[in-house]
């Protein structure tokens, strides 16, 4: 079936970007973990690219993006295994893609949104627990999310896109406020770590986290102006609205801190930066570059506060899921409301700042609140019976010494050498060693 | 024979080493300490959860010297470590018994 080259090129390009956003999320969260738990931080956002890419070859992809079964929740089963997207085309009229491109792009979405749930349960799930959480939580809750928001089928089809007229560009709902809502009911079932707010849990390190920003800013570009799904004028709306931002964002969050704790930090720098680009993945290709602007510096500023919000209510969420994802969502999703224009989008109505009227804010929230309270609740419902089954938790012990060792043998450091690597660095029998291969 | 033990800022630690062999010290071991006295640690926040550090980085110096030079190596080491603001450090001194230079199995002042 023909298809447009050009449209095609973007998306495979955007797909690739989007897929380095998860390994980007492992150095982000695994720096600002302690040094007995990286590898387990990083070991949850590599395993989920595993689960996730199966399940939605097997079914996911149908689920998600198959016909609407009718309430605009969830596709159907017509397209198992992928058969159906294998030598079909997919899109609006002239900018068709094949159907398996289209199907790849939608599966980074799937796995960068559901890593981002291992940040409220940092150094404390066990692994198998981990594993079962990914296949459910996608499942149940990412794929009905991905069908309201992103599976238009000419207004018959997901419940946000096509019946309620709510506009999500790349997923305030889906992915960001539904891992925010998520991460919520998942720090509350799954607990507080040992010695929180007692203990120091400083980042063990912070240049890693630095990394981690930087590929997920790199990434984002692909998320934004991708799900434009072509080339064209409004994906390069998005993409420079991603870029300013995130830029923006950056700067407000450190005045923040410059302001409340004296010092501007990195972290708080790298922070800012992803917390604007939450809030303008919504809005990017809806909002004028001024729009992107004035959406960043809020984000930034609120999210910076929000992540102080788990210590005033004592939930454990330990990489602020909720405070950046969450709040971003909810900054962009209603960013759109005040600030959408239909210079940077012929295809829609202005925001109420731009002159519209206040329905479109008000579609808005309403899509905010039936996220917030489906991920939460499905959350924490999947969370429990988890729990129930299998058990969610490190004991103790375990928690103390550190998931890398305990749940998979190995530290991310060496640190035995007195000088450097120094002593017996260059004998293979300083330490004992066996093949377990056999 | 003594062992002079000081702990002092990092940065002073050259300032050390130029002294000591001034006064003709030639040998001394030097490791990167960390503790805390009377200047306690510092606060680090990351984003907004402020964390106390107890621990500061300092240097340590070791120097075997004979009997007769204890006070003169001491005075010139105090001399360049001080700054006069807190946590510039502390030097002490503990007598040892034997001292033999590995190479050679000389023993007492000659191995020093």
């Amino acid at each position: 079936m023909p298809f447009n080259a050009i449209d095609t090129v973007w998306l495979m390009t955007c797909t690739a970007l989007v897929l380095l956003m998860t390994p980007g999320l492992a150095l982000f969260y695994g720096g600002m973990v302690r040094s007995k738990s990286v590898l387990n931080m990083m070991m949850m956002s590599f395993s989920t690219i595993g689960v996730v890419t199966i399940i939605w070859v097997a079914y996911g992809y149908s689920l998600a993006f198959g016909p609407d079964s009718g309430l605009g929740i969830i596709g159907d089963f017509s397209d198992l295994g992928l058969d159906k997207a294998l030598g079909s085309t997919i899109g609006a009229a002239g900018h068709e893609v094949p159907t398996l491109a289209f199907v790849f792009f939608q599966l980074t979405f799937a796995i960068v949104t559901t890593a981002l749930l291992s940040g409220a349960v940092a150094d404390r799930i066990r692994f198998t627990a981990w594993l079962a959480l990914v296949a459910a939580w996608v499942t149940f809750i990412y794929i009905p999310l991905a069908h309201m928001a992103f599976s238009a089928e000419g207004g018959t089809g997901g419940l946000f896109i096509d019946r309620l007229g709510v506009l999500d560009f790349a997923g305030g709902t889906a992915v960001e406020i539904n891992s925010g809502a998520s991460a919520l009911a998942l720090a509350i079932v799954i607990g507080k770590r040992i010695g929180f707010k007692k203990d120091p849990m400083r980042p063990h390190n912070v240049p890693l986290v630095l990394l981690g920003a930087g590929l997920l800013w790199f990434g984002w570009f692909g998320f934004n102006a991708g799900s434009a799904l072509a080339a064209t004028g409004v994906a390069v709306v998005a993409l420079i609205n991603t870029q300013i931002a995130a830029a923006v964002a950056a700067l407000s969050w450190i005045a923040v801190e410059w302001k409340r704790d004296g010092r501007p930090t990195t972290l708080g720098v790298a922070s800012g930066a992803i917390a604007g680009a939450v809030a303008i993945t919504p809005s990017c290709g809806y909002v004028t570059p001024l729009g992107a602007l004035v959406i960043g510096a809020v984000a930034g500023a609120v999210c910076a506060w929000a992540i102080g919000l788990k210590y005033r209510f004592g939930y454990d969420d330990s990489l602020d899921v909720v405070g950046v994802h969450g709040v971003g969502g909810v900054v962009g999703m209603l960013g759109i409301g005040l600030l959408a224009s239909t210079r940077a989008n012929d295809a829609i109505s202005n925001g109420l700042l731009m002159g519209g009227g206040v329905d479109l804010l008000l579609r808005q929230s309403l899509a905010i609140v039936i996220t917030a309270a489906f991920a939460f609740c499905g959350t924490w419902l999947i969370a429990t019976v988890i729990d129930k089954l299998i058990g969610l938790r490190l004991d103790p012990e375990a928690e103390i010494t550190g998931a890398d060792t305990v749940e998979h043998a190995e530290s991310a450091y060496d640190f035995a050498g007195v000088v450097g690597a120094g002593l017996g660095s260059g004998s293979q029998h300083s330490s004992s060693y066996s093949q377990r291969n056999n | 024979m003594k062992l002079i033990t000081a702990i002092v800022k990092p940065f002073k630690l050259d300032d050390v080493k130029a002294a000591l062999e001034s006064q003709g010290i030639h040998g001394m071991t030097v490791s990167e300490a960390s503790g805390y006295g009377r200047q306690r640690g510092h606060t680090e926040v990351y984003r907004g959860a402020e964390y106390t550090v107890d621990l500061v980085p300092k240097v340590r110096i070791e120097v075997l010297v004979d009997d007769a030079d204890t006070d003169t190596v001491l005075d010139a080491i105090v001399a360049v470590a001080q700054t006069g603001r807190i946590g510039d450090g502390k030097v002490w001194v503990m007598p040892v018994e034997q001292v033999i230079r590995v190479r050679t199995g000389e023993r007492g002042s000659s191995a020093l």
